[in-house]
């Protein structure tokens, strides 16, 4: 089995820490970005955000997956 | 013509449309079972996008969205962040489903119970809850589509008969098309869905105030505190919005449609590259928090905060925009539903009523069953859309949280060799007791707390405890399952 890699781990948790558990600390109206009070103009960078972590975590696991599919493979044919 | 006429012309057009392409879909392809419900696992990247995003997006994020950012304010921010974090859990969790899939051949949430676990019986309850906790999640739908022709039509047909008529075109839809249809008609509604959101969230609030920074500054003006949590609310809070975005998030993917959904990609690399591009779509969202905030500071006072952008929508613009606003909503309510009863009509008769009842049954005996039940099931979901007033996100809530109680059954059974049946049959159903229990006894939420993640978290202690409590019985089925798949467990 693949497990994702300690990095991989780490680097999806950052979407939860920044748009869920770190509410208290963002949950603001001032200051306003862009005419956006700060709380929204905060979940809307991490939605970015989220997509960015998610490209890095998958350019770290696809070349893993890629490895452990090859080698299911091998060990098929070898049966 | 009047504006009734154009609007409600505009919206009959969508809605023809939509359902031609579906009809159109479903009659190019060969109708087995596993084509009319997993498309025979041939989905790209492509359509499996509009697939997702066709289920996710629905007239939930629409209605439901703005009419919480106008009753209720700051809480609704929730919203923004669970979807894009459900994608993070989905990127590890759906292709190690997807791969299961493929080697036992699944098609639904239960079969993979099935597979795991061994029990007839826990798969069984596996779909009776799915079928359950999908009912208030299709009734969401069925009064999205009755609120958007009795705005459209300025109350002159009414939300009963606007339902009616739904949800014959739906069933009809369901019944010749099955997945791939849906798939393709979900281009048209997303289509239409974004344009609609980006163009009114920044002209509504341009028309009234000058813009959206201008919109907000007034917001801040006049009332700061609707902008944050709590906003109009007393009990959601901070606690509360962790709690639900953890619930959510954990739960989108246990849907049994989304769950099931993983089963068409073409390939587990598939699911992750959508994962990666899947978060950017929720942008759109933002827009239809303007509309709900423009919605607030302009016309106050509505009863029922689901009605505010169509309302909005009618007061501000041209008739022939409230009909394609209209439209696109009928088909976000259309798109989603038809998922819905295609797979909770799958999930009774294939692991509901044939393993427990009906052994003796064949393929195509449950394909029919199946497309009964697509009939019934609307019945059923039609009757409390008529005879009940929640609002839309307490139904999406209280879906969320009956169906997120399959999260540790999932997740233990993909990492974790020692949980045992019975351990995730005490786990499910102490979960979906204890759901029940606070939600309809209206301690929802309990202590500031969101309900179905309480129920979550002793849903994992139970399941947890109870595996460590008994001692390892190798069942074959088990064993089988952790040494083959090339030791993928």
């Amino acid at each position: 089995m693949t497990r994702p890699s300690f990095g991989a781990i780490c680097l999806a948790i950052i979407p939860f820490l920044a748009m869920c558990f770190s509410v208290s600390l963002w949950d603001r109206v001032h200051p306003m970005v862009l005419g956006l009070p700060f709380n929204l103009f905060w979940l809307l960078s991490w939605i970015v955000l989220t997509s960015a972590c998610m490209w890095g975590v998958y350019r770290l696991e696809a070349p893993r997956i890629a490895n452990a599919e090859a080698r299911r493979h091998n060990a098929g044919r070898a049966e | 013509m009047s504006p009734t006429a154009i609007a409600l012309a505009i919206i009959f057009f969508i809605v023809a449309l939509g359902s031609a392409i579906g009809f159109y879909a479903g009659t190019r392809h060969k109708m087995s079972l596993e084509q009319w419900t997993v498309g025979s696992r041939g989905f790209g990247t492509l359509l499996m996008w509009l697939l997702m995003a066709g289920e996710i997006y629905t007239t939930f994020s629409f209605l439901g969205a703005s009419g919480w950012a106008y009753s209720r304010g700051g809480p609704a921010l929730y919203i923004l962040a669970y979807l894009p974090l459900s994608y993070v859990v989905s990127f590890f969790v759906s292709p190690l489903i997807w791969d299961l899939g493929r080697e036992h051949g699944l098609q639904t949430q239960p079969d993979f119970f099935l597979a795991r676990y061994g029990s007839k019986y826990l798969t069984g309850f596996v779909a009776l809850v799915g079928v359950a906790f999908m009912i208030p999640y299709l009734q969401i739908q069925l009064t999205g589509l009755g609120i958007i022709v009795e705005v459209a039509s300025f109350g002159g047909i009414g939300r009963t008969r606007a339902m009616i008529l739904g949800v014959v075109l739906l069933a009809g839809f369901v019944f010749v098309s099955g997945i791939r249809a849906v798939a393709w008609v979900s281009v048209l509604k997303d289509f239409l869905m974004v344009i609609a959101a980006v163009s009114i969230g920044l002209y509504v609030p341009h028309l009234y105030f000058g813009g959206v920074g201008p919109m907000f500054a007034e917001m801040a003006r006049v009332n700061p505190g609707h902008l944050v949590m709590p906003g109009a609310t007393k009990n959601l809070g901070h606690t509360w919005y962790v709690s639900t975005v953890l619930l959510t998030a954990l739960g989108a993917f246990m849907w049994p449609h989304a769950f099931g959904a993983a089963f068409t990609a073409r390939s587990a690399n598939v699911l992750r590259r959508n994962c990666v591009v899947m978060p950017l779509y929720n942008i759109t969202l933002a827009f239809i928090f303007f509309i709900g905030f423009t919605a607030f500071l302009e016309i106050p006072g509505l009863g029922n905060g689901d009605l505010s952008l169509l309302t909005l929508v009618r007061q501000a613009l041209p008739p022939w925009m409230l009909g394609v606003v209209g439209g696109a909503g009928a088909l976000t309510a259309m798109v989603p539903a038809s998922i819905i009863i295609l797979t909770a009509s799958t999930l009774f008769a294939k692991n509901l009523y044939r393993p427990v009842f009906a052994p003796a049954m064949t393929d195509d005996q449950v394909a029919r069953l199946a497309r009964g039940m697509v009939v019934a099931l609307s019945l059923i979901c039609l009757y409390f859309a008529i005879y009940s007033s929640t609002t839309l996100v307490s139904l999406l809530l209280l879906g969320y949280a009956g169906v997120t109680q399959f999260f540790p059954g999932v997740l233990l059974g993909l990492f974790w060799k020692r949980v045992t049946t019975a351990g995730v049959f005490s786990g499910l159903i102490s979960g979906v007791a204890c759901t029940a229990f606070l939600i309809l006894s209206n301690r929802d939420p309990f202590g500031g707390w969101n309900a179905g993640f309480l129920a979550l978290c002793l849903n994992g202690a139970v399941t947890v405890l109870a595996s460590l409590a008994v001692p390892v019985k190798t069942g074959a089925r088990t064993e089988d399952f952790s040494a083959g798949g090339s030791g993928r467990f």
